[in-house]
């Protein structure tokens, strides 16, 4: 069977986020001057071929781990397993 | 005495590969080329990762390429104490890899910097004629070159004395006015705890030959090629 995963990326809390920084300083420069905390990550979307959706699941969690995002600035999450 | 090999490593998308082999010929090591499928070093007394774009920085910096076939070579050579030098996109594979400390993210002002700055040695790694303190003229040229580590990781970093090189002004004043990225404590550079790997994003490549500029790079490969060659005729 076919699972599709997403993959959501981010910076880790308590480390500056270049990227998520200078996105927020331009919203209020377009007259949204009530917007904080901005991140920006990365989003992936895969499709495993597995057994059944806790093989394929527990396969997208060692991705992430190892290669996916890196554990020293980022953490991540895996969402919305469904038959692809 | 037999000239130290020192290997240089292209990925697909290196871009200083070549500079890196002139600058080792230039300063007295023999240069070898080593292609990113190759599984062994060839016997060689270093290896320079150099800078460039490998494998296109997707996904992060240096996150492909510290799996290409020669990094397991690469990882073996450094756990058996062999010298390595990572710079810039080689410094990032290396943090990847897991052989450094800490990790390198896109600069603070986002902009990619390009240009001549000054870099305050802080100690080599087991070399005598590394003095603390040596201000060396360089240039850098990436974006993500902002040295970022949990806290308790650059509290050990720290205090082991990790820090190999930082950004100060020509004076060797270490200072965010003269910080080009951003990095945390203006750190440039660092090391292994074993001393035999070193990373930094600054290019010393790039300057070695008086009759092209600055030579504060001299200094780096003065390092890496003494430490090549007190591995040359050692058992290994």
């Amino acid at each position: 069977m076919k699972f599709r995963f997403e993959v959501l990326v981010s910076l880790k809390e308590g480390l500056l986020d270049p990227q998520g920084k200078a996105v927020q300083n331009a919203l209020p420069t377009l007259g949204w001057s009530n917007v904080s905390d901005v991140r920006v990550g990365k989003h992936i979307e895969l499709v495993v071929e597995a057994d059944d959706e806790a093989a394929a699941r527990s396969q997208v969690e060692e991705m992430a781990r190892r290669f996916l995002s890196n554990p020293v600035i980022e953490d991540f999450r895996v969402l919305a397993a469904e038959e692809a | 005495m037999a000239e130290a090999r020192v290997g240089v490593v292209t990925f697909p998308g290196s871009l200083d590969d070549r500079d890196a082999l002139r600058a080792v010929a230039f300063m007295g090591g023999e240069p070898v080329a080593v292609w990113h499928q190759a599984t062994t070093l060839d016997g060689v007394d270093a290896v320079i990762l150099p800078g460039g774009f490998s494998y296109g920085d997707y996904l992060r910096t240096g996150a492909i390429a510290r799996f290409a076939p020669v990094m397991a070579a690469v990882q073996e050579f450094a756990s058996g104490g062999g010298p390595v030098l990572g710079i810039c996109n080689g410094f990032q594979i290396l943090c990847e890899a897991g052989l450094l400390p800490g990790a390198l993210i896109r600069n603070r002002g986002l902009a990619f910097v390009c240009r001549w700055i000054h870099i305050r040695s802080e100690g080599l790694p087991g070399s005598a004629d590394a003095p603390r303190g040596e201000v060396l003229h360089i240039p850098v040229k990436h974006g993500e070159g902002q040295f970022v580590a949990s806290a308790e990781e650059l509290e050990r970093i720290e205090s082991e004395g990790l820090v190999a090189f930082r950004y100060c002004s020509a004076e060797g004043m270490v200072d965010e006015r003269f910080n080009p990225n951003g990095a945390t404590h203006g750190i440039a550079g660092v090391r292994n705890e074993a001393g035999n790997v070193l990373g930094m994003m600054p290019h010393p490549e790039h300057a070695v030959d008086p009759d092209l500029g600055p030579t504060g790079g001299q200094h780096v490969l003065e390092w890496l090629l003494a430490a090549a060659r007190a591995r040359v005729g050692a058992v290994t």
